[in-house]
């Protein structure tokens, strides 16, 4: 077990559990001391929180300890799961219905299983090109024309994020770096993506919640400070600069690899954000507590895979 | 087992979250379960959100017609989910097309109805039925409850054989019974506002 034998590998993990450990306690400590309802409320919640990283955490290593299917496996669900969400929220007509098919049952399992057979060639072009033309083509055979670039327009970006984008991550372990694939450390990239994306979700959060004054965009997202943002991506990068044992870059480039997940994964909690604003809603569903749904955890991750990917593969493939 | 397997499928496909508007399954009592009528899962995601000891007690009415109609279809109405036949085309005037429901409520058993008699386009609520109030006045013991499902009609809409992941809420309102002297058109006119109600919630 490759997993094992890795030590800088090891030493984030310790970490990690240390990070969740030293939360839980804080949790645990609050909820005994806060009195207000007020106070208990949001207590409440950051346990909630954090209980789901616990469970978000091992069933993540769960998935990298199997191997590379385990991953695609996962990853494949969460598309599953975050497209469940999108549509959900995505009106469409009852002449969609096969197209949706198509979407679900065809596309999805087809890129994942372009990811896992390792076909780099056709998994970029896959959904970009054929599944938006196929997916378009059976949309008109239909024959339902009203509203027809509204709908088709809402399934071709739920396609595009919660597969194409979000299948990013697992497509890390196909890049082929010199010295680095050939000891088959490509999931301590994948670690890398998601341990930067989502501390700094969570490092934005905390740092808002401390100092946040100003908000970026008051009308998407009155939780996203100025402070909290400056604050969370540098002290992401940072941590990015410090995991850089566990990627091929330099500590520079992997502060600077890590600088750009954060600005990446900030694009796309504003997006979905508009999204849900627009749709009227707060959370895209119910299924990690305290989180929201899937696409509520995954949303920076989604953006800030695919270009952490290509900027790996054009520097260091 | 294939109880749990349906349930696992159903929650895997509609994510089937239920949200309470004043009712509560504690404590235990004989209810029917009257719902808006969109899609084949219906039945299922109500069912699959029943607390699993009150489960085995609450018996979908299905149309005989369909569902008593092939080998397959019969197994699952009968033995995974306990149905209820219901005669929707009477075929003599002698018959009541309640029988079988009734025969199931005097037994204490639960129900769950759709008083639109036949699955709609998932656009408005059709005009109810008066079994529902047949019933009402026979058991008025038992507690109407309305549920109102949101999204099913496009997760299987009618004449699809496969369903696409959506997420599905279903609201439970408040419970209702006959007030007694309640006319007919009176009973049945308040349980489908009751049902409206929960649509825009």
């Amino acid at each position: 077990m490759t997993i094992l034998h890795d030590r800088p590998l090891a030493i984030t993990l310790a970490l990690l559990f240390g990070v969740l450990i030293f939360s839980s306690l804080i949790g645990w400590r609050l909820a005994r001391r806060v009195q207000s309802a007020d106070g208990r409320d949001t207590v409440a919640n950051l346990n909630a929180r954090i209980n789901a990283w616990w469970v978000m955490t091992a069933v993540f290593l769960a998935a990298v300890v199997i191997g590379p299917l385990g991953s695609v496996i996962l990853f494949a669900l969460m598309s599953f799961l975050a497209l469940r969400e999108y549509l959900a929220l995505s009106p469409t007509l009852r002449a969609d219905h096969r197209v949706l098919l198509w979407l679900v049952f065809v596309v999805l399992p087809l890129n994942y299983l372009l990811v896992a057979s390792r076909w780099y060639g056709l998994f970029a072009i896959f959904i970009p090109v054929y599944g938006f033309i196929w997916l378009q083509i059976r949309a008109a055979l239909s024959g339902a024309t009203e509203e027809f670039l509204d709908r088709t327009a809402r399934i071709q970006w739920g396609m595009m994020v919660a597969i194409y984008f979000l299948s990013y991550v697992p497509a890390l372990l196909m890049l082929d770096i010199p010295a680095y694939s050939a000891e088959g450390r490509n999931f301590a990239l994948v670690m890398f993506l998601v341990l930067v994306a989502q501390a700094s979700d969570v490092l934005q959060y905390v740092v808002g919640k401390l100092a946040g004054r100003h908000p970026v965009a008051p009308r998407l997202s009155p939780n996203k400070t100025i402070e909290g943002l400056v604050g969370g991506v540098m002290l992401a990068s940072l941590l990015g600069a410090a995991l850089y044992r566990l990627t091929p870059f330099s500590p520079v480039a992997a502060g600077a690899m890590a600088f750009v997940i954060c600005l990446m994964g900030f694009a796309g909690g504003l997006i979905m954000s508009a999204t849900k604003r627009d749709r009227g809603i707060k959370d895209f569903g119910t299924l990690l507590p305290g989180h929201g749904g899937m696409l509520d955890r995954i949303d920076s991750l989604c953006f800030s895979a695919p270009v952490f990917f290509h900027l790996s593969r054009y520097f260091y493939a | 087992m294939f109880e749990l397997l349906i349930i696992g499928l159903v929650r895997l496909i509609t994510g089937a979250v239920g949200r309470s508007f004043g009712f509560s399954f504690e404590p235990p009592q004989q209810r029917i379960y009257y719902a808006n009528h969109t899609s084949h899962l219906d039945t299922l995601v109500i069912w699959s959100l029943i607390p699993r000891e009150q489960r085995r007690r609450v018996r979908p009415a299905a149309a005989k017609d369909y569902w008593w109609a092939s080998r397959w279809r019969r197994y699952i109405a009968e033995q995974v989910l306990h149905c209820v036949p219901v005669v929707r085309h009477r075929g003599s005037a002698v018959e009541n097309p309640l029988q079988a429901v009734e025969a199931a409520l005097r037994q204490g058993d639960s129900l769950i109805i759709f008083p639109e008699g036949t699955r709609g386009t998932g656009g408005g609520i059709q005009p109810f039925r008066s079994g529902l109030y047949h019933l009402a006045a026979k058991f008025p013991e038992v507690e109407l409850v309305p549920v109102y499902l949101h999204n099913l009609n496009r997760a299987l809409p009618k004449g699809e054989l496969l369903p696409v992941p959506i997420i599905c809420t279903v609201a439970f309102g408040t419970g209702l019974r006959l007030i007694t002297g309640e006319a007919r058109g009176d009973f049945i006119a308040r349980a489908q506002t009751a049902l409206e109600g929960l649509a825009s919630l």
